[in-house]
């Protein structure tokens, strides 16, 4: 047991430092280390003082701060045991301070909720995507998006419900480009077989957790037969240890074309990092939109959670037109994760009534209604439940 | 009277002509002869044929002034011991300058390259162009699509460039180049200026890809100042996704390099129903361009006449526009989509049971009947 922490401390000083594109390091050093967690969800680290956590909160660009206040306020209302540590982050700086700081924030409280931080194309190609950065330093492997149809919500197709693993840390996203001759750049994509493996390991942990029965995993490995076609053989590998789940493979571009025709033949998928961008916000557009979908970020020791699809929405911010579901409902995942689940439970069923019953909806789903008053509601509606509030 | 009507196809021809694309010198030479047009034909594997049978009836029955060629490009070993296509199809690729392929099988095992990459190498088809337009008759949950997806064809993340650095640590390299991407930026914008297309998006990933993409996205930025007559926007892959599947509307002619041009073009054809409804072109250097069905080979089918001809009808349509014979192409494409229209003689995969030769007599009466 002593040797088993020491171990997990040992991993955690030297993961940080070389990051994981060397793999697990404790494998190499020629242990393996037991999954600590039962379960694919990593143990939130102790609450704080006096039974409050403290969450690192990141309000990023755009309609980020304002959402996130909405998310503070509705925490606060509902008497929610959360303290947020704000950090900002100025994307318009060389300087890559703010992030740092934001790092470390979030390695000292473990939970992060965040908004996101644009990239600006004025400032020079070193200049790396903030939230990139992040992802990578917190080794934040598994990006995972929960994709249901609502009823509230018009849609052109009804009945979806796909989960999305996407590997967070490698692939396109590597940021390893270089020009060697004026005019010729080349972009490294980088595919390794332990971060497949974790990926494709979380995947199937995951379905098991959750009862699903179809796991899909979508690569391009007609093409690119060594990179992609690593990621399909750990898929395969891993499926191999889950006799109880059925494991497909699907081209990415027949995946597209697939989703937008019959999307509910999909259950579970699993795919590298650009491939699920793309089908990630396509499953996003397809149940009603970026205002709609929360997303989450896990690591072995840190989660952060944001919108599934990532946008700054600047066009909208500041204008009390943005959608507060996607936002609201990453908070609740957010409290799930520090395993109070009653709020959890309290906060989604609000929001979910706001959407589905009341019809209270936001320009981007074609209502009338403004941010302030689908917050109103929501908090109306918590209230109700004769709750302790604020 | 006959002198007339070719008095007035010569200007239609020469009219056209002035239309299509820059850098098309010999193209406007061989449209500028009255007369028949060779073209060359490769009628592909398995549906291919048959397919190939069905569009060439069309053709006849509206008496569009084209000879076909048929040929054979199954890759032999050349000299060197390189794998390439036969010599007398390049040479007949060569001379007529136009294409129309049929569905080529990729074998696994044979040794050689897939068929398709030994014919873009060798003509050099730097760009895949298809366009996207809603088919009235075959439904979809989506309306009112009609936007061009310009795919750079030639590097980008499709280079094949891949090594294991070390074991279970491999790299794949995606190649951005300023002469390829100029190109393919200037291919989109001239297509939007001859085809009255509005504005060109240009797709990217800069914000991750900040060197590769943002050359791309250079170039693009470059070219659309040659061209203040269209719009030019850039656009995030990941928001043309999100906003394509809720509303494609909005999108007009698109412009991106390999990978998400790939992914995109397969989306975009999903919206309109399918690989079996979309045509597609591939433009090359010195005036080539090779039109072609993107679905399979469906050798389940084969030989049964089942298959759906449309997806190379419309291709050879396109390709009659970019001939500049753009009153045949109309006569055709209108037949076409009259005949899914009245719902009567569908082929299978479009929701009917009739064979394919009633689909294609239902078009050819059409066109008589239109004369």
């Amino acid at each position: 047991m002593a040797a088993h922490s020491t171990l997990l401390s040992v991993s955690k000083f030297i993961n940080p430092v070389w990051g994981g594109r060397l793999g697990n390091t404790v494998k190499v050093l020629g242990t393996s280390l037991p999954s600590h967690r039962s379960s694919s969800r990593l143990a939130p680290p102790p609450a704080k003082y006096g039974g409050r956590h403290t969450v690192t909160l990141i309000p990023g660009d755009g309609i980020g701060p304002e959402l996130l206040s909405h998310v503070k306020e509705v925490f606060r209302f509902s008497c929610v045991p959360v303290d947020f540590e704000v950090v900002q982050v100025n994307s318009a700086l060389e300087s890559e301070d703010d992030i740092n700081n934001a790092i470390t924030a979030i390695r000292r409280n473990g939970v992060a909720l965040k908004g996101n931080i644009e990239t600006k194309h004025t400032l020079p190609p070193s200049v790396k995507s903030r939230n990139n950065v992040l992802r990578t330093s917190l080794d934040l492997y598994a990006n995972v998006m929960h994709c249901q149809s609502l009823p509230g919500v018009q849609t052109r197709h009804k009945n979806i419900d796909i989960m999305i693993i996407r590997e967070n840390t490698e692939g396109e996203y590597s940021n390893l480009e270089h020009e060697n001759v004026p005019g010729v750049v080349e972009s490294l994509k980088i595919i390794t077989r332990n971060n497949s493996l974790r990926i494709a390991d979380y995947a199937f942990q995951l379905a098991r957790e959750k009862g699903r029965r179809r796991v899909t995993a979508v690569h391009k490995a007609n093409i690119m037969k060594l990179g992609d076609g690593l990621f399909l053989q750990c898929c395969r590998e891993v499926a191999s240890g889950y006799p109880d789940i059925t494991f497909d493979s699907m081209i990415v571009d027949n995946t597209t074309m697939q989703l937008v025709s019959k999307p509910q033949q999909f259950d579970v998928m699993v795919m590298p990092n650009l491939y699920g961008n793309v089908v990630s916000n396509v499953c996003a557009g397809l149940v009603g939109g970026p205002g709609l979908v929360p997303g989450a970020n896990y690591g072995r020791d840190y989660a952060v959670f944001e919108t599934a699809t990532r946008n700054t929405g600047k066009s909208i911010a500041g204008k009390n037109i943005a959608n507060p579901t996607a936002m609201l409902l990453a908070g609740c995942m957010m409290l799930d994760h520090l395993k109070l689940y009653d709020y959890a439970t309290l906060m989604r069923n609000a929001v979910l009534t706001t959407m589905n019953e009341t019809r209270l909806h936001t320009a981007d789903l074609g209502g009338q209604g403004t941010t302030l008053e689908v917050v109103q509601s929501i908090m109306r509606m918590i209230q109700s439940k004769g709750q302790l509030t604020a | 009277m006959a002198a007339g009507s070719a008095w007035r196809s010569l200007v239609t021809q020469v009219g056209g002509a002035l239309r299509t694309p820059l850098r098309t010198p010999a193209l406007s030479n061989a449209s500028f002869s009255r007369g028949m047009q060779t073209v060359t034909l490769i009628p592909g594997d398995g549906i291919g044929p048959e397919i190939s049978n069905a569009v060439m009836q069309i053709f006849d029955a509206a008496k569009a002034p084209i000879r076909w060629e048929e040929r054979n490009v199954t890759a032999i070993k050349g000299p060197g011991g390189k794998w390439m296509i036969p010599p007398d199809a390049k040479e007949s690729m060569d001379k007529n300058k136009m294409g129309l392929k049929g569905p080529l099988k990729t074998p696994i095992a044979a040794g050689h390259p897939s068929m398709n990459l030994l014919l873009r190498k060798t003509f050099d088809l730097y760009a895949n162009v298809r366009p996207c337009v809603s088919i009235e008759g075959y439904k979809t949950p989506y309306t009112d699509v009609d936007l061009v997806t310009i795919r750079e064809n030639t590097e980008g993340e499709y280079s094949g460039i891949e090594h294991v650095i070390v074991d279970g640590v491999v790299q794949s390299i995606k190649l951005i180049t300023e002469i390829a991407s100029r190109r393919i930026a200037e291919y989109a914008f001239e297509y939007a200026r001859n085809n009255q297309r509005s504005s060109v998006t240009a797709v990217h990933k800069a914000n991750i890809m900040r060197m590769s993409d943002g050359l791309f996205l250079r170039k693009c930025r470059e070219v659309a100042e040659n061209y203040r007559d269209v719009k030019f926007t850039e656009m995030y892959l990941d928001t043309v996704c999100l906003n394509m599947v809720q509303d494609p509307t909005q999108f007009d002619v698109l412009v991106m390099p390999n990978l998400y041009g790939d992914i995109l073009s397969d989306l975009c054809a999903g919206l309109i129903g399918g690989l079996g409804v979309t045509p597609s072109g591939n433009i090359g250097a010195n005036g080539i361009a090779i039109f072609e069905s993107v679905h399979g080979t469906a050798p389940d089918i084969a030989g049964k006449d089942l298959a759906n001809p449309t997806a190379l009808l419309l291709s050879a349509v396109m390709m009659l526009r970019h001939m500049g014979l753009h009153d045949y192409g109309n006569k055709i494409q209108t037949a076409c989509f009259d005949t899914i229209r009245e719902k009567k003689v569908l082929t299978k995969d479009l929701g009917g049971d009739s064979k394919c030769s009633e689909f294609t007599a239902d078009i050819c009466r059409r066109i008589q009947d239109m004369d």
